[in-house]
Parts: structure tokens; C-alpha cells; sequence
């Protein structure tokens, strides 16, 4: 195997920017392209979406985008492709896949579908407490959708060994999905707790794509990057020891430095010396980070111990309805008229029986995002939009918020500012709840498919 | 002298369930232990008062001068029944930019944003 093994990222969520993935497919030289396309409430928003619309495939919306764009750079290069978006529907993702390979006149390109982390069937006789609160997980069990156990690695590795030049799975742990490669190339044991610790740590450096190369960052005159609407996607050159150079695209926006790094090396994680995944758990706070050359920084000593006997679940549940919509004031007196149409809000809600769990009436410009701790004594805003929600058991309650809304176009304050409701102002709510299986509880299986 | 927390070190927040971590980072090693001696667990929750519910958790991760912040109850009962508009709590970490410490005069030239400094 050349050193060192160049992975890229081709997405962080399923809503990423496409470009930054054709370009480094294009001129990334990788020997990985890896998507990773979920967030938590994704496989039981698909679940629920699934059951109301036949047509739906049930994997990533943006499938056929993302590899009509990177398949031809990847098929020139040479490129494996590993990526989540089979969501509920791995098999399916990876049919449309061959369909694409066809399309391109690639023959006899192997893909698998790694399937086995849904287990909705299965969840009350594997699973016993609610993390979140210790009850039991039989009390889910009026509103369950879906339950995925987050798997690791090794059904990704068992299926390049096969032989598979993509795969495509259902939810595994993001980190997982980088590591994959590393472990295969390398030939890492699934029990090297020093290798996947740090493995799994470069996995979580790029797991959320440009969050590490300039992304969720800039703040001007305090850290800027140059070019902030043109970043390129992650690359990590790892040595088989686990180190690695973390770099993007020569002349792409952004940049890999020093704080972007540790900004990313940090994020979404709660003890950073015990990062739990399924493969190994991490300990970041060892991590040796140094900065090589331009946009170029070294990732090396992340830190592993031995991995947890269970695996993680995600549970998902119907909970009830947000409906919300906004108005808006501007020009002298905005603040007062904006708290008089709360006022009214109040008053009509209480008129039309809203029946809610929690409202709630912020003023956009003063606290709608930082909430109670917004600071009291601000300079009255130019504009202020008020922006009204309320959590609720059914649509029809949920419905209220924005007929109510409606009644502040003609009935409401003077000067209101209000959009026609085109949009639908209800969503479903999908609470997640998680909770542990015995690792040895869950067989995952690959199938293949040829283009 | 008294300055902001943004011009000794910046921060970046992430969320998990009604959990959201806030990491904040120094820009220089030498800015470190003026975070780490005043920047408490307690005082982070102070400053959240209101909107994060606690508790507060700090981890301190001297090898990279960060601290991480987990700060439980800050995301309305979590992500997706969050009644708040920034319901993945993507901007809390810049409401710890305005938390004040104390520090050196002599340490003036060196911050970030001189010129937004008093």
C-alpha cells in the first residue's frame, strides 16, 4: 500500500453543498471519497415520510446529485466511495448507484449495501432503560417510528475485503465512516484500541466536511479565512500509524489551521477523554496538532481505549406538533408595537382554547435566539419580526398558531408586516431517546450488487 | 484591565439531544490559565442563566489550551421538540464571547479584535 492514504469528504449532512465534493473527486487524487449524509431524527423522518408517500425511496434525497457529480472524477482515479446515504433503504441506494455506474459506462464495478442497524421489531426485547431519563423503553412503545443501532467500522471493512469498490449503509456512527478505510488499507485489528482511537479521531476531524477546513467559523477582524463562499471539502493523508496531515484543495476558500482544527476537534463532544463510539473510545486530549505548511496541519497522537460492550441505539418517536409562523414592525415604535401583538396573541389564544404544551412569543432582533439570557437593556432595534410557537399533541391545535397569525393582517396592530401564509406553518415533532444493546445482540449483513 | 472573553479565545457549540457543548479555545497558550481560573463552571451557568438549565460539566484540555463546556437543559427539551429558532443552539457559543475576565494590561497588544477593544 503507497503512503499515505488520501480520504476525503464528500458531505457532512444531508443538506451539504455538492461542488466542494466534485472538485476534490476531480482533483482530490483520493483514494476515498466518504459521504456522511444523517443527523438524528433522519432515519424516522424518512420512516414517517415513507409511510405517507410510496414514491419515496427512502435514501438520501440528494443521491443522484451527489454522484452524477462524483462518479466520473472517482471512476478516472480510481476512487472507493463509502457513504451513508442508504438510510432506510441501503439496498435501493445501492441499485440507483449501479444505475448511475451504467450510466457512466462503468461495467463490473462491485457495490454493497451494508444493512442491519435498523431494528425497530426488535427494540423492546434488546433494549431495557431510556438514557435520557431511566424509564423503561416499553414506554416508548405507543409512539415509536424507528430504532437504529449506530454500528462501527467493520461490516464497511468486511465489505472492501469482498471486494466492493463503494458501499453504501444505513446508520453507522459518522466517525466509522472514515475510519472504515484506514482500518482496511492498513490492515488495523478491530481490537487495536491505539489505532482505531486515533482512526476514529481523524474520522471525527472530517466528519463534518468543511467545519474543519473554514466552515461554522469566520468572524470578521477576530478569525477570517479568505474566500468564506468557496470552501473546499477535507482531505486527511493518513500514515498507517494513524497520524495524519489534514489538508483541502489547492486554491478552494478557507483554511486548515491551528484553530479550525481544534474548533472541530471539539465539537459535539462531551468528555474529550473518553469519546464513545462503536469501534474504539477516543481520548482527544492527548491530540498533537501542528501546522506543516499552508492549509496544511498534523494530526498525530489522538489517543484510544478499548471499545464499550454496547452499542448505541436511536429512538425515535412521535411527539406532537410545532406550529409557528412571524410578522414584522419596523421604524419608530417597532418594540412597542411588537409587544402589544404579543399581547393580543395571548389574549387569542386563550379566545380560541389553544391547547399547548408550551408556547412561545419572541421578539427576533431582541431574544428570539439567545432566549431569557438576552440582555434587558438593549437599544430598541429598527425592525424587530415577532415570531410565535407552540408545541402541541395534535395538528389541529398546532394549526391555530398560524390562523391566529393570519388574524394579525386586518384585525392586529398598526403597521404589521406580515408574509402570505404559501408555506405549511405545522411540522411533525420526532423526539429521540436512546438507549444501550449488548454489541452481540446485532448481526449486520452486506449484500452486493454489480453495475 | 477587564475585557470579553472574544479577544482571548474563540468558541464553536454543538448539540446532542437537549445537551449542547460549547468548546472555547485560547488564541495564544499564554491566554490559557486566565480562562481556566476564571472561567468556571458555575460562571458559565450564571451567564446562560435563563436559556441553559444546567447542570454545567467543564472538561479542561490543557494540551490544546481549550476548555469544554457541556452544558445540560440548553436546548428547550432537545433539537427536534425545541420551541427556540436556533433550535440546534448553533449561536450559543457566541453569547460566552461577552463573558468579562480580568487580565493584564500588559497583555493588551496581544489580543485579538483590537479594534473593537474599550
Amino acid at each position: 500500500m503507497k503512503q499515505p492514504l488520501r480520504i476525503g469528504a464528500g458531505s457532512a449532512w444531508w443538506g451539504d453543498r455538492v461542488e466542494p465534493a466534485i472538485l476534490s473527486a476531480e482533483q482530490g487524487d483520493l483514494d476515498y471519497l466518504c459521504f456522511e449524509t444523517m443527523a438524528e431524527a433522519t432515519i424516522s423522518a424518512a420512516q414517517v415520510r415513507s409511510r405517507r408517500d410510496p414514491t419515496f425511496p427512502g435514501y438520501d434525497t440528494y443521491l443522484d446529485d451527489r454522484l452524477r457529480g462524483v462518479l466520473p472524477g472517482c471512476l478516472r482515479r480510481g476512487t472507493k466511495i463509502i457513504s451513508n446515504q442508504g438510510w432506510i433503504n441501503p439496498n435501493g441506494a445501492a441499485e440507483r448507484i449501479v444505475h448511475w455506474l451504467r450510466h457512466f459506462g462503468a461495467k463490473g464495478v462491485k457495490v454493497a449495501a451494508v444493512n442491519g442497524s435498523l431494528i425497530t421489531d426488535r427494540v423492546l426485547e434488546l433494549t431495557d432503560t431510556i438514557l435520557e431519563n431511566g424509564k423503561p423503553t416499553s414506554t416508548l412503545t405507543p409512539s415509536l417510528v424507528s430504532a437504529e443501532v449506530y454500528l462501527g467500522a467493520e461490516p464497511i471493512v468486511a465489505a472492501l475485503k469482498q471486494g466492493a469498490q463503494i458501499v453504501v449503509t444505513g446508520r453507522v456512527a459518522d466517525p466509522s465512516i472514515f475510519m472504515a478505510p484506514m482500518m482496511y488499507e492498513f490492515g488495523w485489528d478491530a481490537l487495536d484500541h491505539t489505532r482505531l482511537g486515533a482512526g476514529n479521531g481523524l474520522g471525527h476531524l472530517m466528519e463534518c466536511g468543511a467545519q474543519v477546513t473554514g466552515g461554522y467559523f469566520s468572524d470578521p477582524g477576530f478569525k477570517d479565512v479568505p474566500e468564506p463562499w468557496n470552501f473546499g471539502f477535507p482531505i486527511a493523508e493518513v500514515m498507517p500509524d494513524g497520524s495524519a496531515v489534514l489538508t483541502k484543495v489547492a486554491g478552494t476558500g478557507g483554511a486548515v489551521n491551528l484553530m479550525t482544527v481544534k474548533e472541530q476537534l471539539l465539537y459535539e463532544v462531551h468528555d474529550p477523554a473518553n469519546y464513545i463510539t462503536p469501534d474504539v473510545v477516543v481520548d482527544f486530549t492527548t491530540t498533537h496538532l501542528e501546522q506543516v505548511g499552508p492549509d496544511r496541519v498534523r494530526v498525530s497522537n489522538i489517543g484510544g481505549k478499548p471499545r464499550t460492550p454496547t452499542l448505541k441505539v436511536s429512538i425515535g418517536c412521535t411527539e406532537g406538533f410545532i406550529g409557528e409562523d412571524m410578522f414584522f414592525y419596523a421604524g419608530p415604535g417597532a418594540l412597542r408595537r411588537a409587544q402589544l401583538a404579543k399581547k393580543i396573541l395571548e389574549e387569542r389564544f386563550k379566545i380560541v382554547k389553544l391547547d399547548a404544551e408550551e408556547i412561545r412569543i419572541d421578539f427576533l432582533g431582541l431574544n428570539a435566539i439567545h432566549g431569557a439570557m438576552s440582555p434587558q437593556n438593549q437599544p430598541e432595534p429598527y425592525e424587530i419580526a415577532v415570531r410565535v410557537a407552540a408545541r402541541t399533541r395534535t395538528r389541529e391545535e398546532a394549526i391555530k398558531v398560524g390562523r391566529e397569525v393570519d388574524g394579525m393582517a386586518v384585525s392586529g396592530v398598526g403597521h404589521t408586516g406580515k408574509r402570505v401564509p404559501h408555506q405549511d406553518r405545522t411540522r411533525e415533532i420526532i423526539g429521540v431517546w436512546s438507549s444501550l444493546v449488548p454489541r452481540d445482540r446485532i448481526r449486520p449483513s452486506i449484500q452486493f450488487f454489480e453495475s | 484591565m477587564k475585557v470579553k472573553l472574544q479577544h482571548l479565545a474563540h468558541t464553536r457549540s454543538g448539540d446532542k439531544g437537549n445537551t449542547s457543548n460549547i468548546s472555547v479555545i485560547a488564541y495564544e497558550p499564554d491566554f490559557y490559565p486566565y480562562l481556566k481560573d476564571q472561567l468556571t463552571a458555575d460562571r458559565f451557568l450564571a451567564h446562560y442563566a435563563g436559556t441553559v438549565t444546567g447542570p454545567v460539566l467543564r472538561y479542561e484540555v490543557d494540551g490544546l489550551a481549550a476548555l469544554n463546556f457541556v452544558a445540560h437543559g440548553a436546548l428547550g427539551g432537545g433539537v427536534s421538540r425545541s420551541l427556540c429558532l436556533d433550535n440546534y443552539g448553533k449561536s450559543l457559543s457566541a453569547a460566552i464571547l461577552g463573558f468579562e475576565l480580568e487580565v493584564p494590561d500588559a497583555l493588551r497588544p496581544r489580543l485579538r479584535g483590537q479594534h473593537v477593544l474599550p
